[in-house]
């Protein structure tokens, strides 16, 4: 094992120490990094594009001691839908193939501005749309525990880059489960923080009423630490959250003796069987013999059920993708081959044809559907049957979550039913591919934190997460909990095998 | 078949919605300049452009300035309102959605007083009063292309709906025009019609009575007028159109068989021109911004405004007609901006005659203010030169043409008036000695006038005095020379 290769071994916590004790330079950890990017993207597809000179020169920069704080030359990856003054900003769509931004994303900038180097952006499902970054238009993402499966999405080339030390630690976003879900798939850890924790500005807009950015690490230490960078009220963004942001790295060591962990009657169904249900009863052992009470709670309008064919349903799903796809019918509709972007090259014959033209050939299916579901649910004549009752149901399910923090001080669920299916497996059946997010849909809807953390190991070999959800501004807890677990279980900082294979 | 319909009565019923763009410092949704006329999309930013990842930021300055507007109507102004998405395609709206206001608007429910020419006011009841973003600017005359100019994307917008209360074409432009008196008053907006500050969208449709029954003609929409001429005219327009194509077809021209319908306005032809419907009506699939919180009006920011609204241009017209004896054009003229009456008051205040004042301010400086497009208050006069102008008169220390002189002179120079008075020779001559000098010249100059004079002719007795004013160069005290000259013509 090469001394460079080393460095990518470390979280971005202990890459900080190192670089700031001077035991190793930010030359050497970006170096390390990009010929792991070198040697391993080539199998994996996590990035879209690297930023290897500017990274380099950032590096040089802190090793003269002219950038500092508490990531100085951390390399980091940032998903590709979030705007940056260099590269390009594509949302993996080829609508946006080209496209450079002329600002900088608040959450990139903030980490920028603790030191942090932007190695480069991740692949993602096309617009964040998807659970298996396969709508990608630029590249497909492997998973690095099985190349033949899927990384889970949308943000499956962070989670990608994270499992496959291509970086020390990433940005995705999570809409309805975006970080939850393939940090799962790749046994890393993905926080969605609570709604308007973390400024959207820069973040180019899916389902604007539940769309969060969040950190994607190797152990739970390195998601507080990232948190706080990136957390705080910005100007720009009227729905970003006032108060002060706590230091998160404070409770992490306080175990998990006298936590109350809630378990929803309505997540425990026949819904959640096999491989996964073994592994969340494992971790409700492990947290019972770590000190913490578990409480039964009750989500009545987030049930999961499942029929005798065996297809899972749910109110928060349904609730879910009226509410998202209405908001993203019309977010989307500035990319009309107007003012940047896309434009067809076919002779049209007036301002509509322009219009669906260029955004015929640049939308990916995926997409498509979701615009064409949105302006459905939200025409006239229909919005009452959809989308106003759509609100009622996310009502009712914070509602019902409010009720059930009375009793406990998280919760502890699964994050997908199931861990990594193979490439290709779901594309036909986009409802399938919708159900992925089934016990992650809720709290985006309720604006609620949530993170999951690697849960153990299927009997095939592949990572399974455990999700934990806390009230309005409950980061503390989940990160004390989740640090709790890691400590107590020792399926912390799993090693993929893209890299055992490499070492 | 066309049979032939005796009509006893036509009202015209007419509703308009007023477009007021506000004169804040910045845009409505990001922090851009607000300012017309700049070269083409240069007052831009990543938010007005709809840069991917953008996000809107309300500007609390425009919501302030439209809850006024509404308090001034009489409008309720909710504790709670919110912004929605209106969605449309079209290339000046970048987003290809508005941010607008939908079921919760920030005003409603109010009642706008208006002046007849009679000389009684007429209420008109408001709807609704809503804040929006305006749209760019497309610009057609560019070789081979269209252009986007979005340094107007983004301007607050407000939109005053009236019910269809008015009834004539004088009550249509009576209710504008007050509206931009009032919006000007309250110091929201220009209301400049060249800059596009104002715009009009008016329904017109007939009530006739014919034949012991009520026919209702269709409701038409006029689109996007830009002045006070084209409202003018094209209310005017309709209500013969409508009327004569009503006589045509009286059962078929009606409401209940055609709705409602959009027409534009050729400024050309002075006339309202159909306009192709659209296949399908627009759904404009309005739904609750979620990039913005929805705004709370507490009753501390309520009352604050409401303790700046001040008196309003109706009510300060009748005071001015009653306490200060003026007549009702003098009121009026006195009334278009709250300035101008701010001025007289405050000159009142310190001890002028009001009358005085008045006349002083709408002689030559009101022609001054035409010539200049401004109002009178921007001639940069100050109460205490006013007042001092007018204690003059009151104390015969300056005539009236010489005071005129003197307040042009204030307005181009500044400067104290006695001051200006006494260095041009103005202050009134009452002296007996310096009067009779000019007197005798007079009479001596113009013997053929004096010999009529003596012999009765009142009209040269003008001329004389005219004579003598001309030797003073407007000095002399009219009451006392005149006196003087009667004398020596042995009157």
């Amino acid at each position: 094992m090469s001394a460079a290769s080393d460095l990518t071994i470390l979280t971005a916590a202990e890459l900080a120490k190192a670089i700031a004790t001077g035991e190793a330079s930010a030359t050497a950890a970006i170096e390390a990094y990009l010929a792991a990017i070198d040697a391993r993207d080539g199998a994996i597809g996590a990035y879209n594009e690297v930023f290897a000179d500017r990274a380099r020169a950032r590096a040089t920069s802190v090793d003269a001691g002219e950038i500092t704080g508490p990531l100085a030359g951390v390399p980091i990856a940032v998903k590709d839908n979030m705007c940056t003054t260099y590269g390009r900003t594509t949302c993996a769509s080829t609508y946006l193939a080209t496209f450079e931004a002329p600002y900088d994303c608040t959450a990139v900038a903030n980490l920028e501005a603790a030191g942090a180097v932007v190695l480069g952006k991740t692949n993602m499902d096309e617009f964040a749309m998807g659970s298996s970054t396969e709508n990608s238009s630029t590249r497909m993402t492997r998973n690095p525990w099985d190349t033949d499966r899927v990384p889970g999405g949308s943000s499956g080339g962070s989670a990608a880059a994270v499992a496959a030390h291509l970086c020390a630690a990433a940005l995705g976003s999570d809409t309805g489960g975006s970080i939850r879900q393939p940090a799962a798939l790749c046994g890393i850890v993905g926080l969605k923080p609570t709604y308007g924790r973390v400024s959207r500005y820069g973040l180019v807009a899916f389902g604007s009423s539940l769309d969060q950015i969040g950190p994607m690490t190797r152990d739970v230490a390195d998601a507080a630490l990232l948190t706080r960078i990136i957390a705080g009220h910005d100007d720009r963004d009227a729905t970003s959250l006032s108060e002060d942001v706590p230091d998160y790295a404070a409770d992490l060591a306080s175990g998990a003796a006298g936590l109350r962990i809630g378990l929803p009657t309505e997540f425990y169904t026949d819904a959640l069987g096999g491989e996964v249900r073994s592994v969340i009863d494992q971790a409700i052992e492990t947290y019972r013999a770590a000190g913490a009470e578990t409480v039964e709670v009750s989500l009545p309008h987030s049930r999961i059920d499942i029929d005798a064919d065996g297809k899972l349903s749910s109110f928060a799903v349904a609730a879910y993708y009226i509410i998202c796809t209405a908001e993203c019918s019309s977010n989307l509709a500035r990319f009309d081959g107007v003012h940047y972007g896309h434009r067809t090259e076919e002779k049209v014959e007036d301002i509509i044809e322009l219009y669906s033209r260029s955004r015929a050939e640049s939308l990916g299916e995926e997409v498509k559907r979701r615009i064409m579901l949105g302006n459905y649910a939200l025409s006239s004549g229909y919005y009452d049957a959809y989308y106003n009752k759509a609100l009622k149901v996310r009502r009712l399910i914070a509602n019902d979550f409010a009720a059930a923090f009375k009793h406990c001080d998280v919760i502890l669920c699964a994050t997908t039913p199931t861990p990594a299916f193979r490439i290709g497996e779901k594309t036909d059946d986009p409802l399938e591919m919708y159900l992925a997010d089934i016990y992650t849909n809720s709290l985006n809807l309720a604006g609620l934190p949530g993170m999951s953390l690697p849960g153990g190991l299927s009997s095939d070999g592949l990572p399974v997460g455990i999700q934990l959800i806390g009230p309005v501004l409950g980061e503390p807890t989940l990160f004390r909990a989740g640090r709790a677990f890691e400590a107590a279980s020792g399926t912390s900082r799993l090693t993929s095998p893209v890299i055992e294979g490499q070492s | 078949m066309t049979r032939t319909t005796n009509i006893s009565k036509v009202t015209p019923v007419v509703g308009l919605e007023i477009h007021v763009e506000l004169a804040t410092q910045t845009k409505m949704f990001c922090r851009c300049i607000n300012q017309f006329g700049d070269e083409p999309n240069t007052h831009v930013c990543p938010v007005c452009m709809a840069m991917p990842g953008s996000l809107p930021v309300m500007n609390r300055q425009a919501v302030a300035f439209s809850i006024k507007v509404g308090l001034a109507l009489g409008c309720t102004v909710p504790e709670y309102t919110k912004w929605d998405r209106k969605n449309y395609y079209y290339p000046d709206l970048p987003k290809n959605y508005q941010i607008s206001q939908y079921d919760l608007p920030l005003a409603a429910h109010g009642v706008f007083e208006i002046p007849l020419e009679s000389g009684e006011t007429k209420a008109i009841r408001v709807l609704r009063a809503h804040l929006e973003e305006d749209a760019g600017k497309n610009i057609h005359d560019l070789p081979g292309c269209t252009g986007v100019d979005l340094n107007r994307a983004g301007v607050p917008l407000l939109e005053i709906v009236s019910e269809p209360d008015m009834n004539s074409v004088e009550e249509v432009l009576g209710y504008a025009r007050s509206m931009q008196r009032l919006v000007r008053w309250l110091g929201v907006s220009e209301a400049n019609m060249q800059m596009g500050h104002m715009r009009f969208e008016p329904n017109i449709n007939l009530h006739i009575e014919a034949g012991g029954q009520t026919y209702k003609t269709p409701i038409v929409e006029v689109k996007n007028l830009n002045s006070f001429r084209a409202l003018e005219r094209a209310v005017a327009y309709e209500i013969s159109r409508q009327t004569s194509e009503w006589k045509a077809d009286p059962e078929g021209f009606t409401l209940a068989k055609l709705g409602k319908q959009n027409r534009g306005y050729d400024d050309n032809t002075e006339k309202t021109v159909f306009q192709r419907e659209k296949e399908e009506a627009h759904d404009y699939r309005y739904f609750p911004d979620p990039d913005l919180p929805a705004v709370v009006v507490d009753e501390a920011w309520r009352e604050s405004i409401a303790g700046d609204i001040g008196e309003l241009p109706l009510a300060r017209r009748q005071r001015y007609m009653d306490a200060y004896r003026l007549a009702f054009q003098e009121a009026d003229a006195l009334t278009m901006d709250a300035a101008t009456g701010d001025l007289l008051d405050a000159a009142v205040a310190v001890g002028a005659e009001p009358k005085r004042c008045v006349n002083l301010l709408l002689g030559r400086a009101a022609a001054i203010a035409k010539e200049r497009d401004c109002t009178i208050a921007d001639l940069g006069i100050a109460a205490g030169q006013l007042a001092e102008l007018a204690t003059m008169l009151t104390d015969s220390n300056i005539n009236a043409t010489s005071a005129e002189t003197v307040l042009v002179a204030v307005i181009e120079d500044g400067g104290s008036p006695a001051e200006i008075a006494e260095v041009q020779g103005l202050l009134q001559v009452s002296d007996t000695g310096r009067l009779e000098v000019w007197v005798d010249e007079a009479i001596a100059e113009n013997p053929d006038a004096v010999a009529k004079a003596r012999e009765g002719d009142k009209k040269v007795l003008g001329f004389l005095m005219g004579q003598v004013m001309k030797k003073s160069r407007g000095a002399a005290n009219p009451g006392e020379a005149n006196k003087l000259l009667k004398q020596k013509l042995g009157g």
